[in-house]
C-alpha cells in the first residue's frame, strides 16, 4: 500500500489570503509597511488591524509611502515594503516605484486590485497594474489564485534582494484576498530562470590585479552598487593598500569616506576638477559598482576618444551595466564584496606593489587640480550661501548625520559640502531625480534609526511636492530637521537657463510661495526662518537641539548662486564650467 | 548585422510583453518575432530577428537575460543553424498565367493549397531569401496577399537548446 503524504503547502493552518499577505511579510520580519488604504485592499488592512507585528503607517499621499519605503531601504539595507490600493492608488505610486527602480532599491510593493472577474471590465479602480509598471519594476506578479499567494510573496522578497536588487510589485485581486488557503511559508526558493552570478571569474580578478599593479595613472571610481552591495570596508581597504586615488559618484558618496586624503570628490556633472580629470587622464580605472551614466562621464564619446589607451576593469553583479556606454577590457560580473575580497587576498598575497615612482608624480599631478580648489564660494557676503548652510549642517551635525535630499542645487551642494564618512548616510535620488523624495526619504530613515539625526536638505520648490507628509510625521513623532534652501527659485532650472538660454527664467520663478514657518506650526511643528549668515550655525544648533521636535528651517538664501564646477550636458567630463570662469 | 535569438521564457501570462516591451523601451529593432510553447508545457520559445551592431546585440541578449521569465538566451546566429519561414501566399491565376504560376511555385517547392478559378493560395517554407526570392519572382501585380509567420530557428547538429 502506498502511503501518501499530503504536499506541503497543505500542511499549514487555514488563512483567508490578506491574512496570508501579513504573515508573509512577517515571516520576512517587515517592522514597517507604508501605505494607503481603499476599497481593493480592505481584507488586508483588515488583517493588518488583527495583528501586533508588522506596524502600518499611514502616508498621506502613495508617492510619499513609495518614497518612505524606499528611503527606509536605503539606510537600512533592507527591503522597504509598501502598500496601496488599485487604480488610484498604484499611479500615485508610480513616481516611488520608479524613483526605487532606477535606483536598484530592494522594495516589495503589494497593490489591491479588483476582483479577477473584473478585471478587463474597466471596473471601478481598475487599472492594468502589471503594465503599467512593467518597465518600472525588477519584477511583477498578478497573484490570481490564493494557493499561489505565499509563494509569490517569497517570490518577490527574494528578487528584490538578490543580484541587482530592485523593486517587485505584487498585485493582489480583492476575492484572492478574501478566499481561504492553507498558509505555507517556504524558506528557500529556486528559480530556474533567476540565478544571478555572485562569485567573480578568478582569471579575470588576476587580470586585474595585474592591470592596477602596472599602472602609472590609476583611478578607483565607486558607485551605489558599492553601498548596495555592502562593499565600502572593501573598497576603502583596497584604496588605501594600493594608495590610488579614489573618487565616488553621487549614489556613491560614503562608500569611500570623504576624510581620506585619496578621496578626490564626486565626480560627474557637478563633480571636483581632480575627480573629473584624473577619471579622464588615468591609464587605468577600476570601476565598481558604477554604470558610466551620462551624470558622471558625460559624452562616451569623448570619454573614450580624449584617452583611447586607458584600460578599464569593471566590477558589477549586473552583467547588462558592462560596456552598455563605455567598452570595458577586464569586465568582471560578481557581488563587488566579494570580487574586492578576491582581488584585496590576492594583492596581499602576493610581493608586487604599485609603481612608486609613477604614483608619487601622478599625485602630485592631482595636487595640481585640486590647487584650483574648484569648489570655492565666496565667504565674506552678507547674504547666505547655500554652500556655506551645508558645511554648519556638517559641523553641527559632526559629519554623522543621515542627510535626505531633493533634487536641484541644493541636492548638489549637500554633495558636495557636506562629506560622508559611511555608507547609507547620504540619501537622494540619483538615477530619476524625483523632486519630492526628500521628507518621506527622511521619515523612512528616522524610523529605521530612531537615534540618529536626520536631516533633509531640500529646496523650496521640491519640499511642496510631498509637503502633506509633515502630517505623517507629527502621527508618529519623526522629529527629522528640515533644512530648506529657499532661494525662491528652481534654482537648478534657473543655472540652465542662465548658462544656455540667455538668462530668460522662463517659469522657474517659485512665487507665491507660502509662510513655511506658519505652515510648519500649522502642522504642529517648529518653523525658524533664518536669513543672516551669522544666524546659520545657531539655528542650527537649536533646531537639533530639540530633539524630539521636527523643525523647519526656512533658510533664505542668495537666489544667484549657482553650482561649480559643471559639465554642460552632452560635454566630456574635462569640459568644465568653474566659478571663476564666469 | 542579422541576429537570431532563441529565448526559452516562462510560459507565464505577461512574458511576451516583457520581452516585446524591453525592445520597445529601449529602442532595439524587431524584425520578426515567433513563439509558442514547447514540448514541456511550462516553457515557451521565441525567435526574434533583430539587426543591431554586435555592442547592441551584446546588450539585448544580456537584457533578455536579465528578464526574470527568461530561461536562457542564444544567438543562433554566432554558431551553425537552421532558419525557416512558412508564408502563405495568395496570387491571381487566371487564363494565361495560371499555368506559370503553377511552374514557379513548384521550382520554389511551393504547394498550392486552395485554388480558385481565379487565385492559389500558395505554401511556401524555406529562409527568409527564398520567400523573398519567391516574391520577386512573382508579377507585384498578380500578389493578392501575403501572410508570413516569421523566422523559426534551431541549431545544427546534436546541441539542444535546453532550460
Ligand atoms: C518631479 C520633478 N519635476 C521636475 C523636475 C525638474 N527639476 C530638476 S531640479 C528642479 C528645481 C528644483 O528646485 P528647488 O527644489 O527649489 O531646488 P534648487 O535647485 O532651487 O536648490 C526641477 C524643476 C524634477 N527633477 N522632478
Ligand atoms: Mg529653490
Amino acid at each position: 500500500m502506498e502511503l501518501k503524504l499530503p504536499p506541503l503547502a497543505e500542511t499549514g493552518e487555514t488563512l483567508t489570503g490578506a491574512e496570508i499577505a501579513i504573515r508573509c511579510l512577517q515571516e520576512e520580519g517587515v517592522e514597517f509597511v507604508f501605505g494607503y488604504p481603499g476599497g481593493a485592499v480592505l481584507f488586508i488592512y483588515d488583517a493588518l488591524f488583527k495583528q501586533k507585528k508588522v506596524k502600518h503607517i499611514l502616508v498621506r499621499h502613495e508617492q510619499g509611502a513609495l518614497h518612505a519605503a524606499d528611503g527606509y531601504a536605503r539606510a537600512t539595507g533592507r527591503p522597504g515594503v509598501a502598500l496601496v490600493t488599485s487604480g488610484p492608488g498604484v499611479t500615485n505610486a508610480v513616481t516611488g516605484i520608479a524613483t526605487a527602480y532606477m535606483d536598484s532599491i530592494p522594495m516589495v510593493v503589494i497593490t489591491g486590485q479588483v476582483p479577477t472577474r473584473a478585471i478587463g471590465e474597466d471596473a471601478f479602480q481598475e487599472c492594468d497594474t502589471v503594465g503599467i509598471t512593467r518597465p518600472c519594476v525588477k519584477h511583477n506578479f498578478l497573484v490570481k489564485d490564493v494557493n499561489e499567494l505565499a509563494i509569490t510573496i517569497k517570490k518577490a522578497f527574494h528578487i528584490a534582494t538578490t543580484g541587482r536588487p530592485g523593486p517587485v510589485l505584487v498585485d493582489i485581486p480583492k476575492d484572492v484576498s478574501q478566499q481561504s488557503a492553507r498558509f505555507h511559508y517556504p524558506e528557500k526558493i529556486h528559480l530556474r530562470s533567476y540565478s544571478p552570478v555572485v562569485k567573480g571569474h578568478g582569471g579575470q580578478i588576476k587580470k586585474a590585479m595585474q592591470l592596477l599593479l602596472e599602472a602609472k595613472r590609476p583611478m578607483i571610481y565607486v558607485g551605489g552598487g558599492a553601498i548596495l552591495g555592502e562593499a565600502s570596508h572593501e573598497v576603502t581597504e583596497l584604496v588605501r593598500l594600493l594608495d590610488f586615488p579614489c573618487t565616488n559618484t553621487l549614489m556613491g558618496l560614503g562608500a569611500f569616506p570623504a576624510s581620506d586624503k585619496r578621496f578626490v570628490g564626486m565626480l560627474g556633472m557637478h563633480g571636483t576638477v581632480e575627480a573629473n580629470m584624473a577619471m579622464q587622464n588615468c591609464d587605468v580605472l577600476l570601476a565598481v559598482g558604477a554604470r558610466f551614466d551620462d551624470r558622471v562621464i558625460g559624452n562616451p564619446a569623448h570619454f573614450a576618444a580624449g584617452n583611447a589607451s586607458r584600460k578599464i576593469v569593471h566590477i558589477d553583479v549586473d552583467p547588462s551595466s558592462i560596456s552598455k556606454r563605455v567598452r570595458v577590457d577586464v569586465p568582471i560580473v560578481g557581488h563587488v564584496k566579494d570580487v574586492l575580497a578576491e582581488l584585496l587576498a590576492l594583492l596581499k598575497a602576493g610581493k608586487d606593489k604599485p609603481d612608486a615612482a609613477a604614483l608619487a608624480s601622478w599625485w602630485s599631478q592631482i595636487a595640481a587640480w585640486r590647487a584650483k580648489d574648484c569648489l570655492k564660494y565666496d565667504r565674506t557676503s552678507n547674504i547666505i550661501k547655500p554652500q556655506f548652510v551645508i558645511e554648519k549642517l556638517w559641523e553641527v551635525t559632526k559629519g554623522d548625520a543621515y542627510v535626505t535630499s531633493d533634487v536641484g542645487q541644493h541636492q548638489m551642494w549637500a554633495a558636495q559640502f557636506y562629506r560622508f564618512e559611511k555608507p547609507r548616510r547620504w540619501i537622494n535620488s540619483g538615477g530619476l531625480g524625483t523632486m519630492g523624495v526628500g521628507l518621506p526619504y527622511a521619515m523612512g530613515v528616522k524610523l529605521a534609526f530612531p537615534k540618529a539625526e536626520v536631516a533633509c536638505v531640500t529646496g523650496e520648490s521640491s519640499v511642496q511636492m510631498c509637503i502633506q507628509e509633515l502630517s505623517t510625521c507629527k502621527q508618529y513623532h519623526l522629529p527629522v530637521k528640515v533644512v530648506n534652501l529657499n532661494n525662491r527659485y528652481m534654482g537648478m532650472v534657473r543655472q540652465w537657463q542662465e548658462f544656455f538660454h540667455g538668462n530668460r527664467y522662463s517659469e522657474s520663478y517659485m512665487d507665491a510661495l507660502p509662510d513655511f514657518v506658519k505652515l510648519a506650526e500649522a502642522y504642529g511643528h517648529v518653523g525658524m526662518r533664518v536669513e543672516k549668515p551669522g544666524d546659520v550655525e545657531g539655528a542650527l544648533r537649536e533646531a537639533f537641539a530639540l530633539k524630539d521636535r521636527l523643525v523647519f528651517l526656512d533658510i533664505i538664501t542668495d537666489q544667484t548662486e549657482n553650482v561649480f564646477p559643471m559639465v554642460p550636458g552632452g560635454k566630456g567630463i574635462s569640459e568644465l564650467i568653474l566659478s571663476e570662469d564666469l | 548585422m542579422r541576429h537570431i535569438l532563441s529565448i526559452l521564457v516562462e510560459n507565464e501570462a505577461g512574458a511576451l510583453s516583457r520581452v516585446a516591451g524591453l525592445f520597445s523601451a529601449r529602442g532595439y529593432n524587431i524584425e520578426s518575432l515567433t513563439v509558442a510553447p514547447t514540448e514541456d508545457a511550462t516553457m515557451s520559445r521565441m525567435t526574434i530577428v533583430t539587426t543591431g551592431s554586435d555592442e547592441i546585440v551584446e546588450q539585448i541578449t544580456k537584457q533578455l537575460n536579465k528578464l526574470v521569465d527568461v530561461v536562457k538566451v542564444v544567438d543562433l546566429s554566432e554558431g551553425r543553424h537552421i532558419e525557416r519561414e512558412l508564408m502563405l501566399v495568395k496570387v491571381r491565376a487566371a487564363g494565361k498565367d495560371r499555368e506559370e504560376m503553377k511552374r514557379t511555385a513548384d521550382i520554389f517547392r511551393g504547394r498550392i493549397i486552395d485554388v480558385t478559378d481565379k487565385s492559389y493560395t500558395i505554401e511556401l517554407t524555406g529562409t527568409t531569401d527564398k520567400l523573398d526570392a519567391f516574391l520577386e519572382a512573382l508579377d507585384k501585380g498578380a500578389i493578392l496577399e501575403t501572410v508570413r509567420t516569421g523566422v523559426s530557428g534551431i541549431g545544427r547538429g546534436e546541441w539542444v537548446l535546453k532550460a
